[in-house]
């Protein structure tokens, strides 16, 4: 009956592991490709409202980003604050940021610039209509709110 | 004599290296699309200009209150009836009807002769009012004009306005404009 029985317990051969790397390249670049570098840290909370009719965000480049919402550490309170690139800012300090963001453009591209309002849903809208009114001042007038999209009811 | 034969490189440690690659991309990028919704702000007023006037039976007032309650020409307006309202309302009336904007003929390139509403949305909201509910209807206003956009777009090219070439689109545009007013913020209602 042990015919096939081969003396000595015949171990299990090892799996070969030669293409894991090639696999961890694949997701790797998978990752690369498909994600953008993280410009900022957050400093406020912002969870963005959601609508049907949404453009995607072009040429990121181009594009400055003022965040309003709660700051993230409770110790510095709930009251709505603007973020401007990585410090906190107020609203009278949005035409020289604009400027700023202006003078380290191509002077080509310095018209596409885009202001992109990522707003908490809900925070009031006294300030974002403030923030308007001084981009409207400065020239600023390519606004985009940033919102989701809104998961389609069935 | 040792054989010529250069040593394999040992290759084991190749997936640990891209691993660490992997791990720190996962870390330092984000997933997320930006989307948004673009507008484009007016030029600041000037005051020494008079607002041009505008009959009234061709504007839709829209106010916001801080409580976020719509008003919609005098009467309490509901956010999901407001599409439907505002489609109505720039949908041009043929015949001229008094209760609806004023229409009138035009010549569009490659639509022929449409006609065209007057309508003009003014959009008011409190200082109040949270920015969830300023950019809801900012959507349903937007949903209005795409599916009277769309709308037209099936009758004179049998396609859909998503479909349709760059030039067809400005056309179909022309004939239906997002005429969305803001008005200018005054300082009521901050709390």
């Amino acid at each position: 009956m042990s015919r096939f029985r081969k003396k000595g317990g015949k171990e299990t051969p090892a799996i070969s592991t030669a293409s894991l790397p090639d696999i961890i390249f694949m997701i790797l670049f998978f990752f690369m490709v498909s994600t953008t570098m993280r410009e900022t840290e957050l400093l406020v909370k912002v969870s963005a409202p959601s609508a049907k009719e949404i453009q995607k965000l072009e040429k990121k480049a181009l594009v400055s980003f003022i965040y309003i919402g709660e700051p993230v550490q409770s110790k510095l309170g709930t009251n709505t604050r603007i973020q401007l690139n990585d410090a906190f800012g107020s609203v009278d300090a949005i035409p020289e940021f604009i400027a700023k963001e202006r003078e380290a453009r191509d002077e080509a591209d310095r018209k596409f610039l885009t202001t992109s309002l990522k707003v908490d849903r809900d925070t009031k809208m006294g300030i974002v209509d403030d923030i308007k009114q001084k981009l409207r001042r400065v020239g600023a007038f390519k606004v985009n709110y940033s919102v989701q999209k809104e998961q389609e009811k069935k | 004599m040792a054989s010529n034969k250069t040593p394999e490189v040992n290759a084991s440690s190749m997936a640990d290296i891209a691993f660490l690659l992997l791990i720190f991309f996962l870390v330092t990028t984000t997933m997320d699309v930006d989307t948004g919704i673009g507008r484009i702000l007016p030029p600041p007023a000037d005051p020494s200009v008079k607002p041009p006037d505008f009959k009234t039976r061709n504007v839709m007032n829209v106010l916001v209150n801080k409580s976020d309650r719509l008003l919609i020409n005098g009467h309490p307006g509901n956010i999901t009836t407001l599409k439907e309202e505002v489609k109505e309302f720039i949908t041009p009336h043929v015949p001229n009807n008094p209760d609806f904007p004023e229409v009138y003929e035009d010549n569009i390139a490659l639509l022929g002769t449409v006609y065209r509403s007057r309508a003009l949305i003014s959009l008011k909201n409190s200082r109040g009012t949270s920015y969830k509910m300023y950019i809801a209807v900012q959507d349903k206003l937007a949903q209005a004009f795409i599916e009277l956009r769309d709308e037209l777009s099936m009758k004179k090219f049998a396609r859909h306005y998503d479909d349709l070439d760059e030039d067809s689109k400005k056309a179909i545009n022309k004939a239906i404009p997002a005429r969305v007013s803001e008005a200018e913020p005054d300082n009521i209602g901050s709390n």
